[in-house]
């Protein structure tokens, strides 16, 4: 296992390498010149010459490069044009509520994924299984804003059981955190229902057809204990692999969650960031949630290498 | 290819249909494309006819019909200006089929170019590959952003952005056939004779891998547009002045409380368009993969 877990973590640093350098160039790739773009028509040249300092375009490619890379590595991603503060600490201020909210959503997502993908693989071809199904299309179908959107009307607008919107730290006690965040979780939860249901049923029909569940039927098992010790730890590889990249997707999701539910997260910060041409908070925002997904999918990687054994080997 | 022979209850060996007829029977059987087909046929129609049913134009601004419920002049009602949500809504979907199918074939195009390059010449997978994986490594709406915060807010650069989003999937899914067929005894017969590289990934590698590959670019068509309209929505896709699905529930958000039909339309119709072609997609992958098959 030691020798597995040193494999991934090497493989994950070129990738960490190759992603970062993507997010640098950023402001590179800006068509014409970004300071320009930045500060509009009015600015003066001062202020140009101040902005360009500031950004290090004054400094050669490399030179640049080397102030990020070590500025990355302390932490330091530069400085907020429009918050006038650093972008590590506009991160770190938005980024609970991020983590809360992704986290909320998965347990939702997961949760519900699971069992409904299991309940409709034990019951292929029925009524539940085929309306199970069909949920699950039309869950990945529907845009996540407009879910939410509909959520707002009908649980804050007509019910008027939960706030349409905003958030409330956990310091300012449990049930007003879980008021507000639950809703967004929701949302943002069910779209990814769909997909880990999918998954789950088609990972546990797979695992049904095998020999050794046959077996296991045959010696006497009650179905419970088959599904439950056979058939459901081998159908948990495929689905451990979708819940990785539901984190990541969750995460991104986040963006249009907190947009619609006016939640202070990192996905919020990036959309104002990206509107106000902010650019050292856009490729911050977008460094922290990429370097966040790519962590979640190390850690998959090694909880395969923990559960199938076969994975470390190969 | 040779037609495969079945053995019939007294043993005598008949030939099968062709894989042709076979797929154009599962596909006749398919009640998942049939149904897919169907729904985005619909809003097909209805969008690209879009002058033939309204001749209203979606940015009219009607001062004295302002957040109007539906009604026989105006069937989705109209807006906080006074502009008429069916003609945009209509008009908005031209601009989603618009970026599915460009998206689509787009990505289908470079996915080939690269994934068969980098499946067929081994010197080349590494670095190609890595590429693709570098990509895949952001959340695809995020790199979406991220390319459109330094694009800017045009319809060509929502374009360029889904297409480098979705490209690496495309060029997975390519390599991973053409790794399986390049050591094929056809394509080692056709090398035997001589036949050039080109040749052997234009004639026969390409047409061989389009399977797969037709499937998951309905996939990529149904999320490229959920994916435009979630930048239309976030305010970061085309400019406002364009009717798009994303930017019409975008506008919706403020009038919940009095004008729920706002929200309601655009959101139905884009949900049946993507939900049409995921049915599609799931029809297209049991004909072609029956064992896939959920």
């Amino acid at each position: 296992m030691g020798r597995y877990i040193l494999r991934r973590l090497i493989a994950f640093i070129p990738t960490l390498i190759i992603v970062s350098f993507l997010i640098f160039i950023m402001i590179y790739l800006i068509p014409g010149d970004p300071v320009s773009m930045m500060l509009g028509a009015e600015a003066s040249a001062t202020e140009a010459d101040e902005l360009r300092r500031q950004l290090g375009l004054d400094q050669p490619f490399l030179g640049r490069m080397k102030t990020w890379y070590s500025g990355a590595v302390r932490g330091d991603l530069g400085h907020s044009l429009f918050l006038h503060q650093p972008v590590t600490s506009a991160l770190l201020e938005r980024l609970p509520v991020t983590l809360s909210l992704t986290f909320c959503a998965l347990m939702i997502s997961a949760t519900i994924g699971i069992t409904a993908g299991v309940i409709a693989s034990l019951r292929q071809g029925k009524f539940t299984d085929w309306g199970i199904m069909l949920l699950a299309i039309i869950g990945i179908s529907i845009p996540i804003f407009w879910l939410a959107l509909n959520m707002i009307f009908l649980f804050s607008v007509r019910l008027g059981w939960f706030p349409t919107g905003g958030y409330s730290p956990i310091s300012e006690g449990l049930g007003s955190f879980l008021k507000h965040l639950f809703l967004p979780s929701l949302a943002l939860g069910l779209a990814y229902t769909a997909l880990i249901a999918r998954m789950s049923r088609s990972s546990m029909l797979e695992v049904l057809r095998q020999d050794y569940v046959r077996t296991a039927r045959a010696k006497g098992l009650r179905d419970r204990g088959v599904i439950l010790v056979h058939a459901m730890r081998n159908a948990l590889i495929p689905i451990v692999t979708i819940l990785g990249l539901t984190v990541g997707e969750l995460l991104a999701g986040s963006v249009i969650t907190e947009t619609v539910f006016n939640l202070p997260g990192v996905g919020r910060l990036v959309i104002d960031a990206v509107k106000r041409r902010d650019y050292p908070v856009v490729q911050g925002g977008i460094l922290i949630i990429t370097f966040t997904y790519l962590c979640v999918n190390l850690l998959v990687d090694l909880v395969y290498g923990w559960i199938d054994p076969r994975i470390r080997y190969s | 290819m040779a037609a495969q022979a079945t053995t019939t209850a007294s043993g005598v060996a008949w030939p099968s249909a062709s894989p042709s007829r076979q797929i154009l029977k599962r596909l006749r059987r398919s009640r998942s494309t049939q149904i897919g087909l169907f729904l985005t046929l619909i809003v097909a129609v209805l969008s690209l006819g879009a002058p033939i049913f309204t001749d209203v134009d979606p940015n009219e601004m009607t001062p004295s019909a302002i957040l109007q419920a539906p009604s026989r002049a105006h069937p989705f009602g109209t807006d906080d200006f006074g502009r008429d949500i069916f003609s945009r809504v209509l008009h908005g979907g031209r601009i989603s089929l618009l970026v599915g199918f460009v998206v689509s074939g787009a990505t289908a195009v470079l996915g080939f170019l690269v994934g068969t390059l980098a499946g067929y010449y081994r010197r080349l997978d590494n670095p190609l590959m890595r590429v693709m994986d570098a990509l895949m490594a952001f959340p695809a709406i995020l790199l979406a952003i991220g390319i459109m915060a330094i694009l800017g807010p045009r319809l060509l650069n929502i374009l360029i952005a889904l297409v480098v989003v979705y490209t690496p999937r495309t060029a997975r899914v390519v390599r991973g056939e053409i790794l399986v067929l390049r050591e094929s005894d056809f394509v080692l017969a056709a090398r035997a004779l001589g036949v050039s590289d080109a040749r052997i990934m234009l004639r026969h590698l390409v047409p061989n891998s389009l399977a797969p590959v037709l499937v998951q670019q309905t996939f990529i068509l149904a999320v490229a547009i959920l994916a435009e309209a979630g930048l239309g929505f976030l305010g970061v896709g085309v400019p406002p002045d364009v009717p798009t699905l994303g930017g019409i529930l975008s506008d919706s958000r403020t009038f919940l409380r009095s004008a729920i039909w706002m929200s309601i339309f655009p959101g139905t119709f884009i949900t049946v368009l993507v939900l049409g072609f995921n049915l599609l997609g799931d029809g297209l992958r049991d004909v072609f993969d029956p064992r896939m098959q959920l």
